[in-house]
């Protein structure tokens, strides 16, 4: 019998493409023969913009790149920059970006869950319940910085400013609440059958396919490759913190899920020795506003979606010669078609849910 | 972190021997972990960033391509990681990848003819940043 | 008659007291529910997008004012959160969105990027200057980058008054 192909766009707008995203889907009845994406909608030249501003000019920009993980943009960026001109910041300084990288992370996971659950069709509420503690993290932010979404706190040589007084309470307090807050994951989500049925055996990917893909951070973690930059090679101050690299065993949906769930864990419990630790001193970066940039370097850091890195390339004037981001998401989503094929078309939202896309990266 | 400090840099027809080496050889280079361009006015480099999961290493490779002939091999064959980056320095910097299975822009319009990261880019409605 | 009692964010209707009655224009009558009744587009282009979605969560409950269903498809939406950075690539699918949307339609240009390029302004090769150079009628305009869920908010109280104020042509 003569079967027609099927050829199904989804997107820009589409509510599980987690922004402007476009998947051409081609499909034999239900079933995902072919897989396209077409990114670009989202492209604001932002390597172009790197190329006029200074170093200090463009950590704003680095804000909007992976906009639900601001913080460690900022932290990727800045230490590439001290990285090339030969500095670094005070020891309160690199415990406080600990902190709020940590933080931050937290709050993505947080979302990943959250949108990966509403993808499979749990409607508002996992992501209600994430979008609540994700507040508590913004918060605690919004009194650090002033801002809730694009914070600019870190800065080349330190931070922006110190704690002010009655944070340190607010984040013990998100810890303790956030610990309480996991068991009601767990209980709406982890052992839920219909959540397991959709997202088990799912888009199951290799360590070879993996690794041969350039995928990167949580999702390479669940495919069982322990590897984690923050642990095998620290940057600022990981290296005096007790904490696992979680990772999964088979690589499917559901172990995407469970690794960021069981990292959320691990990242309270470093915030917590980081807090602990503090040592004194003022953090707030006290270097010039200008700098000739000489050389190249390139700095990779662990972003709650993999290895964010930038190439930083300086011509001996203020402006850098070249910037590259090597974003995350870029090589995790190039993954996507070897997932879905052979899969059902409502399993292709699992598996992009699962692989935790921002766009803003993914296009620049 | 100590990661390389240095680069090597290798003919274009070297090198996809050479890192083919890289990959299944003693090395164990298996991760691509970043492919890029930088437009040097009369040339382009081409920059690839290696790394090494067992011996913790990352390797920097550069392949200079004269402007006049912008053609390299592409590295796709070996890692499935190398399609996209490949587009992405064909859109942005015009280097044309041979062998690549799907040369096509990725984050740019089909319809353009420029390519947007190299210094000579010029295009109407590009507001330049008013300088103090 | 004696008319005392009030129907919140509506100047125009007045109930009857001891009756389930109001009195009204019907002009006023339609735009009260016009406003009451926003339903927006889930349709999210960048880092506004995620502000969007906390208005519409537990902490700032958009729903409050009437305008928590976020519709998927064009065809059931009012108004039209413009939440981000526009893109050349992305111009037609938002012209083709906002054709699609039947009358009354509103916008709301929300960020620094939808009202004028925003940061992305200077130096950009491929930003849409702000979302009236595709033409699209902008209501309101909410500034920030990104802006405050409580701004985005004031936004739609603010479209509300503008549809109940609102004066039909009469033909």
């Amino acid at each position: 019998m003569d079967f027609e192909e099927l050829i199904i766009n989804m997107g820009p707008q589409h509510p599980s493409t987690h922004g402007v995203l476009f998947l051409q889907l081609k499909l034999d009845g239900e079933v995902v023969v072919d897989c396209q994406p077409h990114i670009g909608y989202l492209h604001r030249s932002i390597e172009k913009i790197a190329e006029n501003r200074t170093l200090v000019q463009f950590v704003p920009f680095t804000d909007r790149l992976d906009y639900i993980a601001s913080m460690n943009n900022n932290v990727g960026f800045c230490l590439a920059a001290e990285k090339l001109l030969g500095i670094s910041a005070p020891p309160r300084a690199q415990y406080l970006r600990v902190i709020v990288a940590e933080l931050n992370r937290v709050a993505s996971h947080l979302l990943a869950i959250g949108t990966f659950a509403q993808d499979l069709g749990a409607y508002a509420t996992p992501l209600f319940y994430a979008l609540r503690d994700r507040e508590k993290v913004v918060q605690i932010f919004d009194q650090l910085c002033g801002q809730r979404l694009t914070y600019d706190y870190v800065r080349v040589g330190g931070v922006s400013g110190d704690l002010p007084p009655g944070v340190d309470q607010l984040i013990r307090d998100f810890i303790a609440y956030e610990r309480r807050m996991l068991a009601e994951y767990h209980d709406l989500l982890t052992g839920n059958v219909i959540f397991c049925a959709r997202s088990r055996n799912i888009g199951v990917l290799s360590k070879e396919a993996a690794v041969n893909y350039g995928v990167t951070g949580t999702n390479l973690r669940a495919s069982g490759v322990a590897w984690d930059v923050r642990k095998d090679e620290p940057y600022l101050v990981y290296d005096k913190f007790d904490f696992k690299v979680i990772t999964g065993q088979k690589g499917d949906s559901w172990d995407r899920y469970d690794v960021r769930m069981r990292e959320i864990e691990e990242s309270l419990k470093i915030i917590e020795q980081a807090l602990g630790g503090l040592p004194e001193g003022d953090p707030v970066a006290k270097v010039n506003k200008v700098f000739r940039l000489t050389g190249e370097t390139y700095m990779r850091t662990e972003n709650p979606r993999g290895e964010l890195g930038f190439y930083l390339v300086g011509d001996g004037g203020p402006l850098p010669y070249r910037l590259k981001i090597r974003a995350p998401s870029f090589s995790n989503l190039s993954v996507l078609p070897y997932l879905v094929r052979g899969l059902n078309i409502s399993d292709t939202v699992c598996v992009l849910g699962s692989l935790d896309i921002v766009m803003g990266e993914i296009d620049r | 972190m100590e990661q390389t400090p240095g680069w090597v840099t290798l003919g274009k027809d070297a090198l996809k021997p050479v890192v083919a080496f890289l990959k299944d050889g003693p090395g164990a280079f298996i991760s691509l972990h970043c492919l890029t361009g930088v437009d040097r006015k009369e040339a382009v480099e081409v920059v690839y960033h290696l790394y090494s999961f067992e011996h913790r290493v990352m390797l920097t490779i550069k392949v200079i391509l004269p402007n006049a002939d912008l053609t390299i091999d592409s590295i796709t064959p070996l890692w499935a990681a190398a399609d996209w980056l490949e587009r992405e320095v064909y859109d942005l910097l015009g280097v044309r990848f041979a062998g690549h299975p799907d040369l096509r822009r990725i984050l740019n319009p089909d319809t353009w003819t420029d390519h947007p990261l190299r210094k000579d880019f010029k295009m109407a409605g590009v507001v330049p940043k008013p300088v103090k | 008659m004696a008319v005392n009692e009030k129907i919140l964010g509506a100047e125009g209707i007045d109930k009857v007291p001891g009756g389930g009655f109001v009195l009204a224009r019907t002009e006023d009558l339609f735009n009260w529910a016009k406003g009451a009744s926003l339903w927006p587009l889930t349709f999210g282009l960048a880092c506004c997008a995620i502000e969007m979605m906390v208005t519409g969560g537990p902490h700032y409950d958009i729903d409050r004012f009437g305008s928590g269903v976020f519709r998927a498809s064009p065809r059931q939406c009012d108004v039209m959160i413009i939440s981000g950075t526009i893109c050349i690539k992305m111009k037609e699918s938002i012209q083709r969105l906002y054709a699609q949307m039947p009358e009354p339609k509103y916008v709301i240009a929300m960020g620094n990027c939808a009202i004028s390029g925003g940061i992305f302004y200077h130096d950009t090769y491929s930003v849409v200057k702000g979302a009236e150079e595709l033409g699209i009628p902008v209501d309101v305009f909410v500034a920030g980058c990104p802006p405050r869920p409580e701004n985005l908010l004031h936004g739609i109280i603010k479209l509300q008054e503008k549809i109940r104020t609102r004066k039909e042509k009469t033909a």
